[in-house]
């Protein structure tokens, strides 16, 4: 298997892995290294930057009350995570994960810096789950930029094969896509193999397929966010499968198949457009209607 | 979009909300900022389609004026690019339109610079941060950003696309992508150029010497 054939499907890259006996965060440095052309050492700081906003933009959003642009979104990340500290019914890992989430995805609605992850919109997933989970389990950066590379193989695989937007595909073309991408880098961090990661990543996948995009009043807030904090636990949860030995029975390749056509099908009133679903209930209508009298102040 | 980078997938960095409406929109500016190549002391900004629908509550005025001066989309002061222009002494003008577009995502940028030259430039942000150059001065053209791309006005006539094209080979600058427009016959012409290499401004200024019938050349 050639390095230039191992990111044609989720089992391409399984049987890179296996006949190279690397992980799948090798295999993506490897492609990256050889298509880009820039330095391995390089590339590797650059994810770094990345993990550090990351960093940030989880920090902030959880010390600080951030408000966005709309006014329609702030500080409930701040009041999830304070109130993980009390036996919340998630479990106190995955309470302070989805804050976390939410936190990232707060500070984007707010105008302040992110990393997207495959978008803005679904941010708040890997970097809330990867952040959190790193401060319980005292993962170092350099852990934490491998996952961040693990990450990105499987999203990667969504984008060649699939679609990674909401007005492509749905809501789950992006927090579906974020929730796979983490599973797999929480397997492959905690120290599972390839086939256990794209397990976790296609029953991430499964467990939201059909996911619809409906933004009230088109902005990255409502119903975002809060998808953003489901995304983090979905994520974990399917890691925790994933490492127990749970297998997916539909493939991963096949998952990332069926998401696309499920996409593809879903009416484009439900694709971002703000045309359906949340965005056209009553209450959805009259914050519409709110931001756009903004326009004319 | 076969070569993806793991960097489009975990990046780019930027100041939210939006990839599509906030930093493609400070892409487009910035790049109609190179466009005029001069000091800015005056834009103009006019938004179509889902731009002028949802721009205020994505920023992408905000987005749009902190481009014109300069800053990239991870720029932490796009939120204050209002009050930046005014520090800076540039004025702007935003206006959301209802007239419709040919892509949902598109700005008209107006731009005077201090010597009074005004430039006007159409752009389209086309998803995930990308955008597209439709229109300079009124004339059609097409380009990404995403290369390092050389924009030049030429009089319409033989040979200056070939003298072009050859000062580049000399120069060892690849062509991925060239596009030519024109008016009419032999009126106002441009060529669009994306290149692997960065043609530097010493690049440019051979380009300028060596080449005839050459009346604008800028590089972004």
């Amino acid at each position: 298997m050639l390095l230039s054939e191992a990111f044609v499907s989720g089992e391409s890259l399984r049987r890179y892995c296996l006949e190279n006996d690397v992980p799948i965060y090798e295999a993506m440095i490897r492609r990256e290294e050889k298509q880009s052309e820039i330095p391995r050492t390089e590339i590797l700081a650059e994810m770094k930057k990345n993990l550090d906003v990351m960093r940030a933009s989880v920090e902030r959003g959880l010390n600080e009350k951030v408000e966005s642009v709309s006014g329609l979104s702030g500080g409930e990340a701040m009041r999830l995570f304070k109130y993980g500290k009390h036996n919340p019914f998630s479990g106190y890992t995955a309470c302070r994960a989805a804050a976390s989430a939410m936190a990232v995805v707060e500070v984007n609605a707010s105008m302040g810096r992110i990393v997207a992850a495959p978008t803005a919109g679904a941010s708040g997933i890997l970097a809330g789950a990867l952040i959190e989970s790193a401060r319980q389990r005292g993962w170092s950066d350099d852990t934490l930029v491998e996952g961040l590379f693990t990450a990105g193989a499987i999203g990667l695989l969504f984008a060649k094969n699939a679609t990674i937007s909401g007005a492509g595909g749905g809501c789950q073309a992006e927090t579906g896509v974020a929730a796979s991408m983490t599973a797999a880098a929480l397997v492959e961090i905690s120290g599972g193999a390839p086939v256990q990661a794209l397990d976790a990543a296609a029953m991430a996948m499964k467990n939201v397929m059909g996911l619809i995009c409906d933004p009230v009043a088109g902005l990255v807030e409502c119903p975002c966010i809060k998808r953003n904090a489901l995304g983090a636990v979905n994520a974990m949860l399917c890691a925790d499968m994933a490492l127990s030995g749970v297998t997916s029975l539909i493939p991963f390749d096949e998952v990332v198949a069926a998401m696309y056509a499920v996409g593809k099908d879903i009416r484009v009133e439900y694709r971002e457009t703000a045309r359906g679903g949340l965005a056209t209930t009553p209450t959805g209508k009259a914050v519409a209607q709110r931001v756009r009298r903004m326009q004319g102040e | 979009m076969e070569d993806f980078s793991v960097f489009d997938i975990i990046g780019p960095r930027m100041t939210g909300p939006s990839s599509s409406h906030t930093a493609g929109a400070v892409r487009l500016a910035h790049i109609a900022r190179h466009i005029a190549g001069q000091d800015v002391a005056e834009a103009a900004f006019t938004l179509y389609g889902s731009f002028a629908e949802t721009g205020k509550g994505h920023g992408t005025d905000k987005a749009l004026v902190a481009g014109v001066l300069g800053m990239e989309p991870d720029d932490a002061r796009i939120k204050e690019a209002y009050a930046v222009a005014r520090e800076k002494g540039v004025i702007v003008t935003v206006d959301f339109s209802d007239e419709p577009a040919k892509h949902p995502n598109t700005a008209r940028i107006v731009i005077t610079g201090t010597n009074g030259q005004v430039t006007e430039v159409v752009g389209e942000s086309v998803g995930g941060g990308n955008i597209r150059i439709s229109e300079i001065n009124g004339l059609e053209v097409e380009f990404s950003g995403e290369y390092p791309t050389l924009i030049i006005q030429q009089n319409d006539q033989p040979g200056v696309i070939a003298e072009v094209s050859h000062v580049l080979a000399q120069l060892n600058v690849n062509i991925a992508f060239m596009r030519v427009f024109r008016h009419g016959k032999g009126e106002d012409a441009y060529m669009t150029i994306e290149t692997d290499q960065l043609v530097t401004p010493e690049m440019q200024a051979m380009i300028r010497r060596l080449c005839g019938g050459i009346n604008k050349l800028f590089a972004v």
